[in-house]
């Protein structure tokens, strides 16, 4: 076992992965400060923030030998016996040198400064900076420059080129430049070729500090106003670990959540930025009964009840299972249509796809698929459907031949943008005719939902408590970051009460009995790790656990 | 000492001495003919690495040495990249044997790719040198002709192309890695390293780069011999196990104030004294010396009283400069103020920071507005300990820099100061004297207005500030 010497202390190093001396100083819980080097790009070692002293310990005589420079951890693999010195008088000096240069020519203006709070040359400079500013220079003001997607603070950059890194290597599209030499040296785009590509937003994240600026995001909040809670983007069957940094059930900015098995440390700009629509103005707000003359006010606490009767009097039932509802929805509305018609057809909603799957050279994929749980909705249905999945359309033709009365819908696709409809257009409204009951549970107003007889607010991602699978049948657990608005009840508790459940909805459990009941699921009995659990790998470890069992038995 | 006989500018001053005719005249190309059908390419390398030779392009480093860092059975592609960059001020030894004698570099590298393996040469050039470009053209298309490069080279196994590729006018581009970014196109950023670049070089490839007037010296080598290069130089120093010593002739260039610049050959060795007197016609105006720059302005100073080092690869690191450099000498005579000198020394390598590292970026910039308000009259006593400061903390020798410019901008901040700051007190004291910090306030970046006229402005139109 390869081991490090990190301050004194001893270190092992996990087997099979190359890490340099800033990730191994790291697993020691010693922070190397850096501002060029990033796990997700080349290493250039420039900035020079992370200079250590570095030994070697001779594995026989256990003597150590230093190196008579200091060295970038960064560029420095840690191997067996590599022995890193962080705090020693040189390397104190080295990194007060390196934030002294850098606060040269910056301008201060945290006041202004949208990183201030999470920019990494305030951090830096409290920890390892000096007091007294030597060099005489007024202050003097910052340039904004529009760089396309986002806005350059030009005088704000310490030249780390992580942005630059990143859309040569990982994004592929190469708007970024270096201008000039020395000194002079800026970021810029070329006249004409604006930074324009679906991963922009990630710069933002990437710049260490306040020189990228978000435009959605500019001038907004202030960082330590905001709370951080874990989740997963809906926007793509790819289902990317997110934060979704909130405010006061509002939701200011989504950021990418390392997720090795996932997304790395990117996210692409839809699921960055398609959080808007959970403040949507024109989302479906207060349960409300289609009557003879018109609607009338549903009461939330009389929903659950009256809802349950429509059921029992429609007699033949189906149900719609959106691909945005968390897996746990999922199964709970499956099982409550089947204990009132244990013959409830039950079938997929629509998917919806657009082009194909876009790959970057870094690896990133951005999925065709623009919802986040298919997988998970399709093996919930394939349980209940005896391995069967009923595509949308099949249903819809099968409500007449099998006789079903009611139907139930569920949604959760974007809002319409004219001249693109709600998914749920008025086709599919028409093809509702004659039913005596629809039940649509939906965040957005759509024909099908013009035509029902009860609709139900239902939540956005951001305000569910649930699991998504992605589509490489990866599931991850999500709690709610913020609370529904007024009028809204999610779908999970909804169900929950109509099942007649006590306390509150309580999405583990459910999970915990799915993994009981459905082989599919049998992986997640354990804790959901925050990356998340494959459920693939997971499965075929139980079913060679079962066989060899078998084979023992 | 025996009579010392030039070759690397023998023939200088022949006429049309940069053809293949007068070349071929003179005995060229023999070496290349005996060395293809006598000797093997590990052979070759082990002459070199036998010989002593270091690099003449400002480190010294052992030419075979750096040779047998390539990795072995490599099935190639493998390249030399020549450095005929020539940027270090006060320089020019390689521009005088490019243009007058362009054949004695190609043979050198044909011999050299031949020893290495590579099967592509570079030869980096920088703009500045028009007559150097077309007379190394014409060459190269001669040698083709005459078969000399192309396919099966004299009729043996040996393949060799050789490219001419000019620089841009940046002083960085003559970094070795920087002349590898540059040649694969990309801005000319230093790499760090490892890997270095007989690993992994131009195109991701085993490369090896050397200066031109070192291929050269290989050249005359192979043709001569170990004994005869051995000959010339100083032996390495008995008490210094680890010094390989400074064998061979060496061109120096001798600008500044003296009474006959102009490019010389002469064994490694030459103590300063000599070269500025029997070589350079003595300091001009009947003035006498006050500083000397031993090998370009990145190597530092030696004042007047050092004036007996002896220009070897170790001679100027005892008198605290940082090495023989480049080979180019600048005498400075007694009226010349060094407040001005270390100004400009500042502003250069200001200038000329690739801009990659911090401390080097914003130390040689911080510098050279230091050195601005003191030849303002606005200097403190202060400041020349701040410059100290930045002098003894950039470089890759304490280790906070990629490449060695840093290096280059600290030494001349340091030895100015260490041998001349009396000077510079009496310049502060005279010109500041109450010593007040001004409060007029100094641009932190004084020439950006002007920059972004040539390359902002028009690029990017007009901009918002906050
Ligand atoms: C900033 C900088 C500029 C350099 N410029 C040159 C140059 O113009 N010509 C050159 O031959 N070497 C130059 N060098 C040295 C090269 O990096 C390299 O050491 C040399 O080409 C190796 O050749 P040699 O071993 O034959 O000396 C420069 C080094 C630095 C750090
Ligand atoms: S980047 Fe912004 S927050 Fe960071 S130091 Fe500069 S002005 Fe302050
Ligand atoms: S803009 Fe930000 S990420 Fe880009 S080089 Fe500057 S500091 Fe680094
Ligand atoms: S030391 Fe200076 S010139 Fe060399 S790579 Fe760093 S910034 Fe560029
Ligand atoms: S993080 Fe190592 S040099 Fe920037």
């Amino acid at each position: 076992m390869a081991t490090v010497i990190v301050d004194n202390r001893e270190v092992e190093l996990p087997e099979g992965v190359q890490l340099n001396c800033i990730q191994a100083a790291a697993l020691a819980g010693v922070e190397i400060p850096h501002y060029c080097f990033h796990p997700g790009l080349s290493v250039v070692g420039s900035c020079r923030m992370c200079l250590v002293e570095i030994g070697k310990r001779d594995p026989q005589t256990g003597h150590i030998t230093m190196f008579p420079k200091l060295q970038p951890a960064c560029n420095t693999p840690a191997a067996d016996g590599t022995v890193i010195v962080t705090q020693s008088e040189k390397v104190q000096q080295a990194r007060a040198m390196v934030e002294e240069d850098l606060l040269l020519r910056h301008p201060i203006d945290c006041p202004i400064c949208d990183k201030a709070g999470e920019c990494r040359l305030q951090d830096y400079h409290f920890r390892y900076g000096q007091k007294e500013r030597r060099a005489e220079i007024l202050p003097f003001h910052s340039r904004r420059r529009d760089l396309g997607d986002v806005f350059l603070f030009v005088d704000r950059c310490v030249m780390c080129t992580r942005c630059v890194r990143f859309v040569r290597e990982v994004a592929g599209t190469g708007e970024l430049l270096v201008l000039a030499r020395g000194a002079h040296e800026e970021i810029a785009v070329l006249p004409g070729y604006p930074l324009n590509n679906k991963l922009s937003g990630n710069v933002v994240d990437l710049c260490p500090v306040g020189a990228l600026a978000d435009k959605d995001f500019l001038y907004k909040q202030r960082v330590w106003f905001l709370r951080s809670h874990r989740s997963v983007c809906p926007h793509c069957a790819a289902g990317c670990s997110i934060w979704i940094d909130e405010n006061q059930d509002h939701l200011w900015r989504i950021r990418p959540r390392e997720n090795p098995h996932v997304n790395r440390w990117w996210i692409c700009n839809d699921g960055r930025y398609g959080y808007h629509q959970v403040h949507d103005r024109r989302r479906l707000l207060g349960a409300r009964r289609r009557t003879a003359d018109g609607w009338e006010e549903l009461d939330w606490a009389q929903a659950p009840l009256v809802v349950r009767e429509a059921l029992e009097r429609a007699g033949r039932l189906a149900a719609v299972l959106s691909p945005f509802l968390t897996v746990e929805e999922a199964y709970l509305l499956a099982l409550l249509v089947r204990r009132i018609d244990p013959e409830a057809l039950l079938g997929l909603g629509p998917v919806p796809r657009m082009g194909q799957d876009e790959r970057f050279p870094g690896g990133f994929t951005i999925s065709a698929e623009k919802c986040p749980n298919r997988r998970g909705v399709e093996a919930v249905l394939s349980y209940f459907m005896k391995g069967r999945v009923l595509q949308f359309d099949e249903l819809l033709g099968q409500l007449g031949p099998q006789g079903v009365r009611g139907l139930w819908i569920t949604g959760g696709y974007k809002a319409p943008t004219p001249p693109v409809s709600h998914v749920l257009d008025q086709a599919i409204a028409d093809r509702l005719e004659g039913l005596d009951l629809v039940i649509v549970q939906d965040l957005f107003p759509s024909p099908v939902a013009e035509r029902a007889h009860y609709v139900l607010p239902g939540a956005a991602w951001a305000e569910r408590d649930g699991a998504y699978v992605n589509c490489q049948d990866r599931l991850q657990s999500f709690r709610r970051a913020i609370r529904p608005p007024r009028g809204v009840l999610p779908e999970g508790w909804l169900l929950w009460q109509m099942h007649q459940r006590a306390g509150q909805f309580d999405a583990a459990a459910v999970l915990d009995e799915m993994a009981q009941q459905i082989t599919y699921f049998a992986p997640a009995v354990y804790e959901i790790p925050e990356v998340g659990l494959d459920l693939k790998a997971g499965l075929l470890a139980a079913t060679t656990a079962k066989t060899a069992s078998e084979l023992k038995g | 000492m025996p009579t010392f006989e030039p070759v690397l500018l023998a023939n200088v001053g022949k006429p049309d001495s940069h053809t293949l005719k007068v070349y071929e005249a003179a005995g060229g190309y023999q070496t290349l003919r005996r060395v293809l059908q006598e000797m093997a390419p590990k052979e070759v390398v082990d002459r070199i690495r036998a010989s002593q030779l270091r690099g003449r392009g400002g480190a010294g480093f052992p030419t075979g040495l750096k040779w047998s860092f390539l990795p072995k059975d490599d099935p190639g592609p493998i390249y030399l990249c020549a450095n005929a960059d020539e940027s270090e001020p006060g320089t020019f030894c390689n521009r005088v044997q490019m243009e007058h004698d362009p054949h004695q570099i190609l043979e050198g590298i044909i011999l050299a790719c031949y020893a290495t393996g590579a099967s592509a040469a570079y030869i980096y050039l920088r703009y500045e040198y028009p007559l150097a470009y077309e007379r190394l053209q014409q060459a190269v298309e001669e040698c083709y002709r005459a078969g000399y490069l192309g396919r099966n080279i004299l009729g043996s196994d040996m393949s060799l192309d050789i490219y001419i590729h000019r620089g841009a006018g940046a002083y960085i581009c003559g970094e070795e890695t920087g002349l590898i970014e540059s040649i694969e196109g990309h801005r000319a950023w230093p790499r760090t390293k490892p890997p270095f670049p007989a690993v992994k070089g131009l195109f991701q490839r085993p490369t090896v780069v050397n200066n031109v007037e070192t291929l050269a010296c290989v050249k005359h080598i192979l043709e001569r011999g170990i004994e005869w290069f051995q000959s010339i130089g100083t032996p390495p120093d008995p008490s210094d196990p680890r010094d390989p010593g400074s064998f061979g002739p060496k061109v120096f260039s001798i600008s500044g104030h003296v009474n006959r610049p102009g490019c010389v050959e002469l064994p490694l060795g030459v103590p300063v004294r000599e070269l500025i007197e029997q070589h350079a016609g003595g300091v001009w105006k009947g003035r006498k010396v006050k500083a000397v720059v031993p090998g370009g302005l990145s190597t530092g100073v030696l004042s007047a009283h050092e004036l007996d080092t002896p220009l070897d690869f170790s001679g100027p690191c005892k008198a605290g400069c940082l090495g023989l450099g480049t080979g180019g000498v600048i005498v400075l005579d007694e009226t010349y103020s060094m407040v001005d000198f270390l100004h400009n020394s500042c502003r250069f390598f200001a200038h000329e920071s690739c801009g990659q590292c911090t401390p080097c970026r914003e130390g040689t910039a911080w510098a050279y507005r230091i050195m601005q308000r003191i030849k303002a009259g606005r200097g403190r006593l202060v400041d020349l300990d701040l410059l100290e400061e930045i002098g003894n903390s950039i470089g890759i020798i304490p280790g906070s820099t990629i490449c060695g410019l840093a290096d280059g901008a600290a030494w001349p901040i340091k030895t100015t100061l260490a041998k001349f700051r009396d000077e510079l007190e009496d310049y502060i004291r005279r010109t500041n004297p109450l010593g007040c910090r001004n409060p007029a306030p100094v641009e932190a970046l004084p020439e950006w207005r002007e920059h972004q006229s040539i390359t902002g402005r028009k690029l990017l139109g007009a901009e918002a500030t906050i």
